[in-house]
């Protein structure tokens, strides 16, 4: 599983992948957990907030820190 | 930070409380117990502001016999003033944070942009410009945002109309403003401040600067995100307000205390009309002064408008202390720092300098008017 968590390094970015470690240690889940910064790479993704999370190339989340009981059910 | 420490707890809370009442009652009462819930809120909410500043009197009163300073001296001025203003401002601010939460729940950045994808200058300016004010939007999402309207059909001008209304008409700007002013100021600020997003992106737009967004901006292949984005039913609203409450005022009221702080000195130490000297009518170069002196500065709105009331309340032009807080607003030197990765400093110098201008005028009308 691969996992990207985009942003340019605010602390809500930070917050987001927090949330994400804890939800994959939570579910017992092994992932590849990605921090992209690069402002080119993020608009790639056609995303127009950050932070935002990534799971094996389909955007789950935009603009806000995700609540860590829905990280869990997209890891599924 | 400690607040969004507490928000993960806070949500698992929420969550299991809303699974369990979903399974326990049907939707409907869900609702009804928000709505309920809300309503006694703001009542209590009225209740207490209209009776604050008995409230503040008597705690000032009871400081100053605890203390021994002097309730009309420098120090006891000071000390009301930020009793008095603190709640009422933090209160202020949790209510509209609140409200504009739940307009703001109706609208994301996606929806805009497939509103302003296309459309000509002039409506796309003004039209872009009022979305700037209700679409939720955090400064870091700056670039990101920006790009993704470029890349898909929004005008350079429009986006840039969005950009500038964005931050300036901002909700907690307005409130606070009416709070303290009345809605004359209120509407006058909200009224120039999208005069000037509209005008400048204009500008921006007909001086055709495409060519100034740094290259790689046209090489991405930024796709169109249609995410289903947003709260569905009022009791999802409701809490999305809630949320934005938490966020914003957890982010805030240390900026808001420490700018009360700032203008309870002004308002105790300074003596009257000691600004009318240097921010007064008279002085013309107050204005394009107090705009220098706001951009390196930075302030979310909610902590610079107590020192603009000391200001104004010290002899301050009403004009000048506009413009000087547009400045510190709009111009915000982080931002330009990080809109620096998509565009070209011609552009930037473009952006500063028509917003500037735009700024100072207003300051001058209104020195001119009132």
């Amino acid at each position: 599983m691969e996992i990207k968590v985009l942003g340019p390094g605010c602390p809500r970015c930070q917050q987001t992948e927090k949330v994400v470690m804890q939800a994959l240690a939570e579910a017992g889940v092994a992932a590849n957990v990605e921090k992209v910064t690069d402002m080119m790479k993020i608009a790639g993704y056609g995303v127009m907030g950050t932070p935002a999370v990534v799971i094996d190339g389909e955007v789950k989340s935009v603009g806000k820190i995700p609540n860590k009981e829905d990280v869990k059910s997209w890891l599924k | 930070m400690k607040p969004d420490e507490n928000n993960n707890d806070c949500h698992d809370m929420v969550i299991s409380a809303r699974t369990k009442s979903e399974i326990a009652m049907p939707m409907r009462s869900t609702f009804a117990m928000h709505l309920a819930a809300s309503a006694l809120l703001i009542a209590l909410w009225w209740l207490i502001y209209m009776n604050l500043a008995t409230f503040a009197g008597l705690f000032t009163q009871m400081l100053a016999n605890l203390t021994g300073f002097s309730v009309s001296s420098h120090l006891g001025s000071a000390v009301a003033f930020f009793v008095f203003e603190t709640p009422k401002v933090l209160m202020l601010l949790t209510l509209v944070v609140f409200g504009v939460g739940i307009v703001r729940s109706f609208f994301t950045p996606e929806r805009t942009r497939a509103i302003l994808a296309g459309k000509r200058e002039s409506a796309g300016n003004v039209l872009a410009s009022v979305l700037g004010i209700v679409t939720p939007f955090c400064s870091c999402s700056a670039v990101p945002l920006f790009l993704g309207f470029v890349t898909t059909g929004v005008p350079l001008g429009v986006t840039f109309s969005f950009l500038i209304a964005a931050p300036m008409v901002n909700e907690i700007a307005l409130v606070l403003l009416y709070g303290l002013f009345g809605w004359k100021v209120a509407a006058i600020y909200m009224g120039t401040g999208l005069s000037i997003a509209v005008v400048a992106g204009w500008v921006i737009g007909r001086l055709k600067m495409e060519r100034h967004l740094e290259e790689w901006v046209f090489q991405i292949q930024a796709g169109k995100l249609d995410l289903a984005d947003g709260p569905k039913d009022w009791t999802a609203r409701i809490r999305y307000g809630i949320e934005a409450v938490r966020d914003i005022v957890g982010k805030v009221w240390l900026y808001v205390m420490l700018g009360i702080a700032v203008g309870a000195g002004i308002h105790g130490y300074v003596p009257e009309g000691f600004m009318a000297a240097f921010m007064g009518k008279s002085a013309w170069w107050s204005v394009p002064l107090s705009v220098l002196i706001g951009i390196p500065m930075y302030s979310n709105a909610a902590g610079i408008i107590p020192i603009v009331q000391a200001l104004l309340g010290k002899g301050a032009a009403l004009g000048t202390v506009l413009a000087f807080m547009m400045s510190v607003i709009a111009l915000s030197l982080p931002e330009m720092i990080i809109l620096r990765k998509v565009l070209k400093p011609r552009l930037i110098a473009t952006f500063i300098g028509v917003v500037g201008t735009g700024i100072l005028l207003v300051g001058y009308i209104f020195n001119f008017l009132m």
